[in-house]
């Protein structure tokens, strides 16, 4: 096994070892971190906490953040947006979306056709990875990945959200302070 | 034979089952234990190898010892069969697999775009660097030019990846050794970085940072104060860090001369990253095959005399520093345009392999890619910098205490999702 070789302290630093100033150096910024953080204004109501108090407090989310996702709908006429061209099915690596639609006669300038209708979305949160691809993939701005977070829930079937919860979210106990 | 005329009788069985019982002992004497032994029989064969072993393990000076899979400080799943005489390593081997999730074989069944996500979940420590590998092999194998933007932009965020990654390094290397504070003061000021990752990315973690081609968002509003503002703190932060570790004598005993590995074996192991560097080795893939906007970049790579465990530190801790600069520069000439290129929608790549790699922080982190022409790739096979430098865990860990062995596997800076894989 090889060895460093390590030079032979000079006087001042054996005196320096013998008074313990190595130690010392490290103890009194640790002291100083902890008067400072009793005034220190970036803590949580300077009191020297510096964590987050959730579920207290709710964490300020990024608006770009990947988590629940959601059906988005037309604001004003309340119909969903997805034309169910199933684009994030395909661009999903986990294969967790399914996208069943149905065709619906309509009539175009007078003439009858056929039109691709959303009829039931399910998207499994357990093997989602939130990766964020079928929110790239998606034309109209009707999958997106919002900033709800809190996901768990009490079964393997509770992480399977159909296309109502997809569209009014999911109720969730929220604690406020 | 021996194991035959060990056997003491009467131990197989009494009654009318012996005599079929000796029987087919001996049949297993003769031919071993082949494929296709029935359980029962197997169960016979465990009773003779009680019955043959005579020393006990008191009577012998070595001990053999698990360490891990569940202890805190292999950092994540690691088994570590440790040989011990007292208290001193005399032999050692590695037991790893608990974390396999078959990513390879996973990138051979999706898109190329979909594969990124999984890159991230290699070593989770540094996803964004991880993202880098397999989009810059992408993008280098169909010839794709990306904008100077994302490339600028890559840089700046890889390397902050890259603080983060040593940050959490520290953090847990020397809560491993036995400082405490560090472990808080080090998480702080990863968390700064992962909320500028949570803002740009969306995610903190698993990022799923880059899209081939470039990026999937511009930056953020608040990015470059954000980083500015970070990067303007980061240096005392880094003095205070050194000012509890680096003469603290404690720290001294426990890293000076432990995992000791000279520069030729480091090669000859194939070490990379920051394991290299601290025995001394000049070798910087950012340096020596620059990809990103790493040419443009002005930075120093620190290198340790010694090898041993607190050269490695200092040599880490030098590098953050160095990152820093890199981060200044690059936000200095961060030029506009766009973050993405022109892209088919469907992604196939021509017929044939290409490698490329990048330095992570754990070390170079490699990409061998061979297409057979179709919208999939036909292999995917990752070069993992932890698994490598595991390599040198024997050699270092000879002839040291227990404690040493906690003190070079945080050394190593392992992350046992990449060695897995």
């Amino acid at each position: 096994m090889p060895l460093v070789k390590v030079p032979k302290p000079k006087f001042i630093e054996k005196l320096k070892r013998f008074f313990m100033a190595d130690l010392l150096k490290g103890l009194g910024l640790t002291l100083k971190y902890n008067i400072g953080a009793v005034t220190d204004s970036d803590s949580v109501g300077g009191k020297g906490i510096y964590t987050e108090q959730y579920p207290k407090v709710r964490p300020d989310v990024a608006p770009r953040f990947h988590g629940a996702p959601r059906l988005n709908m037309d604001p004003e006429t309340h119909d969903t947006l997805c034309i169910a061209c199933n684009l994030c099915a395909i661009a999903c690596p986990e294969d967790c979306i399914d996208v069943l639609a149905m065709d619906v006669e309509i009539v175009v300038a007078g003439k009858p056709r056929k039109k691709k209708v959303l009829d039931e979305f399910v998207f499994d949160t357990s093997r989602c990875m939130f990766c964020a691809l079928c929110q790239e993939a998606c034309p109209t701005w009707c999958l997106e990945l919002t900033q709800d977070f809190e996901l768990a829930t009490y079964s393997r079937a509770g992480f399977v959200w159909n296309r109502e919860m997809l569209e009014q979210g999911r109720e969730t106990v929220k604690y406020t302070r | 034979m021996e194991r035959n005329r060990l056997l003491p009788s009467g131990r197989v069985g009494t009654g009318g089952g012996v005599e079929t019982s000796r029987r087919t002992l001996h049949a297993v004497t003769q031919h071993g234990t082949g494929a296709g032994c029935p359980a029962w029989l197997a169960l016979i064969m465990h009773q003779v190898e009680i019955a043959t072993t005579r020393e006990t393990l008191l009577d012998s000076p070595e001990m053999v010892l698990n360490m891990g899979p569940q202890h805190p400080s292999t950092h994540g799943v690691l088994r570590v069969i440790l040989k011990l005489d007292g208290e001193t390593v005399i032999d050692l081997d590695c037991d790893i697999g608990y974390l396999h999730r078959g990513m390879e074989k996973i990138a051979e069944n999706r898109m190329y775009t979909m594969i990124a996500p999984y890159w991230d979940r290699l070593d989770y420590i540094a996803a964004v660097s991880n993202g880098l590998v397999w989009v810059e092999t992408v993008e280098q194998m169909m010839g794709l030019v990306v904008p100077p933007r994302a490339h600028y932009l890559r840089t700046i965020l890889t390397e902050l990846n890259r603080i983060a990654s040593h940050l959490l390094w520290l953090a847990t290397h020397a809560l491993d050794i036995g400082a405490v504070t560090v472990l808080l003061w080090a998480l702080r000021e990863r968390e700064e970085i992962l909320k500028i990752f949570e803002r740009q990315f969306g995610a903190r973690l698993t990022c799923h940072a880059w899209r081939i081609g470039g990026m999937p968002n511009d930056t953020y509003d608040d990015f470059e104060p954000d980083i500015r503002r970070f990067i303007s703190n980061f240096p005392t932060r880094l003095d205070e860090y050194e000012t509890v570790l680096s003469e603290n004598r404690i720290w001294l005993s426990r890293t000076v001369g432990i995992g000791v590995i000279s520069a030729e074996e480091a090669i000859a192991i194939g070490l990379s990253g920051p394991a290299l560097r601290g025995s001394g080795v000049a070798w910087d893939i950012r340096k020596s095959r620059p990809y990103a906007a790493y040419a443009d970049m002005d930075f120093d790579v620190p290198l340790g005399e010694n090898g041993d465990t607190y050269d490695r530190y200092l040599v880490r801790l030098e590098e953050m520093r160095q990152s820093r600069r890199i981060v200044d520069q690059a936000l200095d000439n961060l030029p506009d345009g766009p973050v993405n290129a022109k892209l088919p929608k469907i992604i196939k790549l021509p017929i044939g392999d290409y490698y490329h790699s990048i330095e992570g922080p754990k070390g170079e982190i490699g990409c061998y890619l061979v297409s057979d022409g179709t919208a999939q790739p036909w292999r995917v096979r990752v070069r993992p910098p932890s698994l490598i430098n595991l390599q040198a865990l024997k050699q270092m860990c000879l002839g040291h205490l227990v404690a040493d062995v906690v003190a070079i596997i945080g050394t190593l800076d392992i992350v046992l999702g990449e060695i897995d894989r």
